[in-house]
């Protein structure tokens, strides 16, 4: 059954082309490079132009971690993750570490990448001048301009209606000084990470057809005010119920023992490295003390 | 003429005379042309023939056909004309929303008058058009955003002009927003939800956001009731008064243009067919249409 496809699926025609528009992108961070979205075996919206980015660039070598808001076990990632082994019989893992290519949804692993990772982002919206501005046309010669009024007008509208420019993941992000970004839905905890990362961080939308790239070491800002900074979100207090981790991305669910309100880790390979790593210590420790 | 007589002069009731004429023009608007189609050998020749605004011979529209113009510090001149003569294209060509297909412009408060702002960067033309200019359209759509807040539509040119502080325009919104009569109260309601009068009024606090020395009104009263009319045009009048801005207003109604404007450019068919001072036109309109428009507001 493998043999019917060609390695990662796509021919080889179209992961060229796919290349030479992350070349483009790579070249000018932040810019959104059009290219041909291909037809996938999966709906578009679930991540059509993050797994063109992957198939694109995996090989036989790389080990592959894929992750949808922070968890390696959704059914979005476990399908994606499944196409991809198919497709290629490359080694998975859940492990941030481990991994050589790691494709995300919602997220940036807790973890600092390092300079021999590839993150690729899943975008629904590439165009962050879109609300302000319908026609694409427009947009296109707004970045060519470097007209950015748009962007701050949004973040001014929110903080006219809501008092706050808190109100939302996905917060527009400056690119080294020269193009503003949709960083994907991540929340505005995860912005901080694109800042001179050690990793390339590539970012494709599929319905769009649009690919823009963030290469290692590259200035991400996240726009603000000067009077009303960016924020992330806060989590005063709060530690993760099951691994004790604070300083990290939480949500809040439901204990299902207790009905109480908790907060965990989004990360849950985080937390489970954490999780472990605190049982094998405990565990050394009773051996010592024996 | 000293600081004083100014003063004087821009407090005293109509008529205005006409001494502002001796200073440098604010701005000066020297054979703008402005084709929609691409010409031909028959209608490049500035003197023929055409039907209308119309070339019988490929069809190529002449909106506006050599305008040249003059406004000076203080002063509304008026541009009046039937509907397709030309005015809102002019308009939209002074304030760079439309490219002139010919035409030289020179603003004083840009660069004093020394370049054509037509051949300028765009980034240069976006810097005159936010901080030198102010413009209502005829159609609030094109000046507004309509789903978003009467404050931000006014923070809008602010920010393009460069400012990063939320108290700030929330400050200037507020003051302009009373300033166009505006109950505070609406301030965060989108101007979907505003009628057409308030709708204009928030397009001309917008305008003179940034305190522009030059301001274009098209048709800003066009459609509104009489009652609402006479709120904008008092309006329009008390910003010249307090802020003298200068300004270019333009209407088919030459009842508007006599209230408003010191001189007046009248257009047919894209070209002017007569300009003079206001008074003068209404007393002695040379040219037949002219006349025709005269005697029918009589
Ligand atoms: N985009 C366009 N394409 C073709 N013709 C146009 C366009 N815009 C305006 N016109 C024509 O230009 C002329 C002047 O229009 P306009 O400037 O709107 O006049 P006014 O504001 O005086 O009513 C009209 O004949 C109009 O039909
Ligand atoms: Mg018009
Ligand atoms: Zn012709």
């Amino acid at each position: 059954m493998r043999k019917n496809y060609n390695f990662a699926f796509l021919d080889e025609g179209s992961k060229r082309e796919i290349r030479r528009a992350i070349l483009k992108g790579v070249a000018i961070p932040g810019y959104q490079v059009p290219f041909a979205s291909r037809e996938m075996p999966i709906g578009r919206g679930w991540g059509t132009g993050g797994l063109q980015l992957t198939l694109s660039c995996i090989g036989p070598d790389d080990t592959l971690k894929v992750i949808d808001q922070g968890s390696d076990a959704s059914v979005n990632a476990v399908s994606i993750r499944g196409l991809v082994r198919e497709t290629t019989g490359v080694e998975t893992t859940t492990a941030t570490q481990e991994a050589t290519l790691i494709q995300s949804r919602h997220r940036i692993p807790e973890r600092p990448l390092t300079r021999d990772q590839l993150l690729v982002l899943q975008v629904p919206t590439p165009e962050p001048l879109r609300t302000y501005e319908a026609r694409e046309t427009v947009t296109k010669r707004l970045h060519a301009e470097a007209e950015y009024t748009g962007a701050y007008l949004e973040l001014f509208e929110q903080i006219v209606r809501y008092g706050t420019t808190t109100t939302g993941a996905d917060h527009p992000v400056m690119v080294e000084g020269r193009y503003v970004m949709a960083p994907s839905p991540i929340p505005r905890y995860d912005n901080a990470k694109l800042d001179m990362a050690e990793n390339l961080t590539l970012l494709g939308a599929g319905r769009e057809k649009k690919i823009y790239a963030v290469p290692p070491y590259t200035h991400v800002e996240s726009l603000a005010f000067d009077d009303y900074p960016f924020v992330t979100e806060e989590f005063e207090g709060a530690h993760c119920h099951r691994c004790g981790a604070t300083g990290v991305y939480l949500t809040q669910t439901v204990d299902p023992a207790t009905g109480e309100q908790i907060w965990m880790c989004s990360d849950t390979d985080y937390c489970d490295q954490r999780v472990e790593a605190a049982s094998s210590a405990s565990a050394a420790k009773g051996g010592d003390a024996r | 003429m000293t600081d004083a007589s100014a003063t004087v002069q821009a407090t005293l009731p109509r008529p205005v005379t006409h001494t502002y004429v001796d200073d440098a023009p604010v701005l000066k608007v020297t054979g703008l042309s402005k084709r929609f189609g691409a010409g031909c050998s028959y209608c490049s020749d500035p003197e023929a023939k055409l039907e209308r605004n119309i070339c019988p011979v490929c069809g190529t529209v002449h909106a506006v056909r050599n305008v040249s113009l003059e406004v000076h510090p203080g002063e509304i001149l008026g541009i009046v004309g039937e509907s397709g003569s030309g005015k809102s294209t002019l308009m939209q060509c002074l304030y760079f929303d439309q490219d002139p297909t010919e035409g030289d412009m020179r603003v004083a408060a840009f660069d004093g008058g020394a370049e054509n702002c037509f051949l300028v960067s765009r980034q240069q033309q976006r810097y005159i058009r936010d901080r030198i200019f102010g413009m209502v359209y005829q159609n609030p759509y094109l000046g507004l955003r309509m789903n978003f807040s009467s404050l931000s539509n006014i923070a809008e040119k602010q920010i393009a002009a460069g400012v990063r502080n939320v108290h700030q325009m929330v400050d200037r919104g507020e003051e302009l927003l009373e300033r166009v009569k505006i109950p505070l109260r609406r301030k965060q309601d989108p101007p979907r939800a505003f009628s057409g009068g308030m709708q204009q009024r928030v397009q001309i606090a917008k305008a003179l956001s940034n305190e522009p020395p030059v301001l274009f009104l098209d048709e800003v009263t066009t459609g509104l009731d009489l009652s609402v009319q006479a709120r904008v045009l008092d309006l329009i009048l008390s910003l010249r008064r307090d802020l003298g801005v200068s300004m270019v207003v333009v209407s088919h109604d030459l009842g508007v243009i006599r209230l408003l404007a010191d001189r007046t450019i009248v257009m047919l068919d894209g070209q002017v067919i007569e300009h003079g001072l206001t008074d003068q036109i209404m007393q002695d309109p040379q040219h037949a249409y002219t006349q025709e428009l005269v005697y029918s507001l009589l």
